[in-house]
């Protein structure tokens, strides 16, 4: 019987001939936990007795969360990693670096055919470049930082392929988001998803981590897109030695899907479920107090351009707030010089320093009772931003952008 | 628990209740205070959770219990609270990963969910996958846990397991 990609992956590293169902041990490539989960790794890590990590060229730290700190007691657990890390060797990127994904991608931590892990449930992101990735806990991740090693039950893979000419607008998070409200959000609970299709060979890797990025709003343990031509040149000179991974022909799926996306609208997730999902259209014309462009899924130079072509030359709507933070230095470097920041301050905008901002309310960006967001981030469950009394939707950097100017949710249609 | 016996009343709860829902991701920033952060647990979908429940008793849940963020401390907390069990129809994964490797036994079984309701009372047999709500006089029957994940449980935990043993179970 034929494997998936994942069955090949954690087939290859664990050293056996593996299918959906085996429990099997395998080294880990890469390991990353932020200042969300490292401090309480950290305090897992020497409870177990843990004098040195596995390896402290493999393990990355991120301070995104609250960043910068806002508070002694945050300070206190900041303060609790950077010792950490100096103590062990471990490479600490600090406030304002970006967030954790986005710096694991961008410097080169993933590539194809590894397995890494990351204290977020995020970590499916990685998927996007062909690496098998996936989130898990503090107390699991200290067990890392010992051993270099986890125990997987090798997931079952649901295969999405997606089609059709895809509309000159869309971004990877409509199409996403529109999978999730099919899917619903347990419907790849424990499974794998591998996306192919022509779309996706078309879509940027841009896009195809937003895709990946989102699985996890499924349940799902990885996305996974076989790497071409366009892994090939975005992972560049870091290439080195790689394994690209390919599924056999005849690998045996949980499901398969076909999805068509020609005639597919903006997407809209609706508060307060992540699946929840309908067409911009059926919510156009609600107000919104806050926009929030960035996070994970949506905070790359690509977003921020999709962003700035809709606010260039226009103003944000009296009365509503724009917050815009790029996920990394890198990105905010090149918004910089491609003018689109400001572009986001004329508009008026307020630009943050990279970081996970408001998307899950730690700081800055707080939701008021019965304020409404619009959002590019991933989750909107009640209180996630803020109040539990707030709402938030969910949408692309388009329609995110559009909504700024005209105060109500927007279809982006109409800009450009 | 050495036995795998666990007993108490159950509170009831619908689907998808996320790591949000559980403590909000805006506390767990501040400090690694697991009796801190208790206080706060489930406090936006049911206020007052953390007073009123008591050692031993036990969660009931639908489909996707845990789902959202890794984070540990969703697990934690209500392991602090004194929360022996949690029955669900289904589990998030990284949730489901984290109560083990904390010694918090989860048990699947979605017919069994169907038929207790908040405040009976319920017991656990963890080695055989065996739930009773014994108000209602029903025995259902779950699927048991692999060996070496029994053992962490056993243990009170993975990190007690390494304090114990002096190595991983893997
Ligand atoms: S941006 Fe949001 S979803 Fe992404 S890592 Fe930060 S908090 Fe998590």
């Amino acid at each position: 019987m034929g494997k998936t990609i994942v069955e090949k992956i954690l087939g290859k590293l664990s050293g056996k001939d593996v299918s959906a169902g085996d429990l099997v041990v395998a080294p880990i490539d890469y390991a990353m936990a932020h200042d969300g989960t490292a401090p309480l790794a950290i305090k897992a890590f020497m409870e177990m007795g843990g004098e040195r990590v596995w390896n402290p060229s493999r393990i990355i730290f991120i301070i995104d969360h609250v960043s910068p700190s806002t508070s002694i007691g945050t300070s206190n657990l900041h303060k609790l990693m950077r010792d950490f890390a100096r103590k062990h060797g471990i490479k600490l990127y600090d406030v304002g670096s970006g967030i954790c994904h986005q710096i694991m991608v961008e410097d080169g931590y993933v590539k194809p055919g590894y397995i890494i892990l990351g204290a977020d449930s995020h970590t499916c992101t990685y998927g996007a470049l062909g690496a098998f990735s996936t989130g898990i806990g503090s107390t699991e991740m200290a067990s890392v930082f010992l051993s270099g090693k986890l125990w997987f039950k090798v997931p079952e893979t649901i295969k999405i392929t997606i089609m059709d000419e895809p509309p000159s607008w869309i971004m990877g998070k409509d199409i996403i988001l529109n999978i999730i409200g099919a899917l619903g959000s347990d419907g790849a609970t424990y499974k794998a998803i591998e996306f192919d299709g022509s779309v996706i060979k078309k879509l940027s890797i841009s896009d195809r981590l937003t895709i990946c990025n989102m699985v996890v709003e499924m349940g799902a343990k990885a996305g996974i897109i076989k790497p071409d031509e366009k892994t090939k040149s975005f992972l560049g000179d870091n290439l080195g030695r790689i394994d690209i991974v390919e599924p056999d022909k005849d690998a045996e799926y949980a499901d398969e899907y076909l999805v068509g996306v020609s005639g597919l609208e903006p997407q809209v997730a609706k508060p307060s479920k992540v699946d929840d999902v309908t067409s911009v259209t059926e919510v156009e014309g609600i107000e919104i107090d806050q926009v929030f462009i960035g996070s994970c899924t949506n905070g790359r130079i690509e977003d921020l351009r999709a962003a700035a072509r809709i606010l260039k030359g226009r103003k944000v709507k009296d009365g509503v707030r724009l917050l815009v933070i790029p996920a990394s230095r890198k990105i905010y470097l090149k918004a910089l010089n491609e003018d689109l920041i400001k572009v986001f301050l004329e508009a008026g905008g307020a630009v943050y320093s990279p970081g996970c901002g408001p998307c899950m309310g730690g700081h800055i960006g707080i939701l008021g009772d019965d304020e409404i967001c619009i959002s590019t981030s991933n989750r909107n469950f009640a209180g996630r931003m803020g109040s539990p009394k707030a709402k938030i939707y969910l949408a692309s950097p388009l329609t995110a952008a559009a909504s700024a100017i005209t105060g109500k949710i927007t279809d982006p249609r109409r800009f450009l | 628990m050495s036995e795998g016996l666990l007993k108490g009343r159950a509170w009831k709860f619908g689907d998808s209740v996320s790591t949000d829902d559980i403590i909000a991701g805006r506390y767990k920033f501040k400090t690694l205070n697991m009796k801190e952060l208790a206080k706060h647990a489930m406090e936006n979908i049911r206020p007052g959770f953390a007073d009123q429940v008591k050692p031993g008793d036990i969660m009931v849940a639908g489909w996707n219990f845990g789902c959202g963020s890794s984070r540990e401390q969703a697990p934690r907390v209500l392991k602090e609270l004194g929360i022996s069990c949690i029955i669900a129809k289904s589990f998030a994964r990284i949730f489901y990963r984290n109560s083990i490797t904390i010694g918090l036994p989860l048990i699947e079984c979605p017919e069994a969910v169907d038929r207790i309701d908040e405040g009976d009372e319920v017991e656990v047999i963890l080695d055989e996958g065996v739930v009773r709500n014994l108000s209602k006089k029903l025995e259902f029957k779950a699927k048991p846990y692999p060996d070496f994940l029994l053992k962490i449980l056993r243990e009170g935990g993975l990190i007690k397991y390494v304090k114990k043993f002096g190595r991983l179970p893997w």
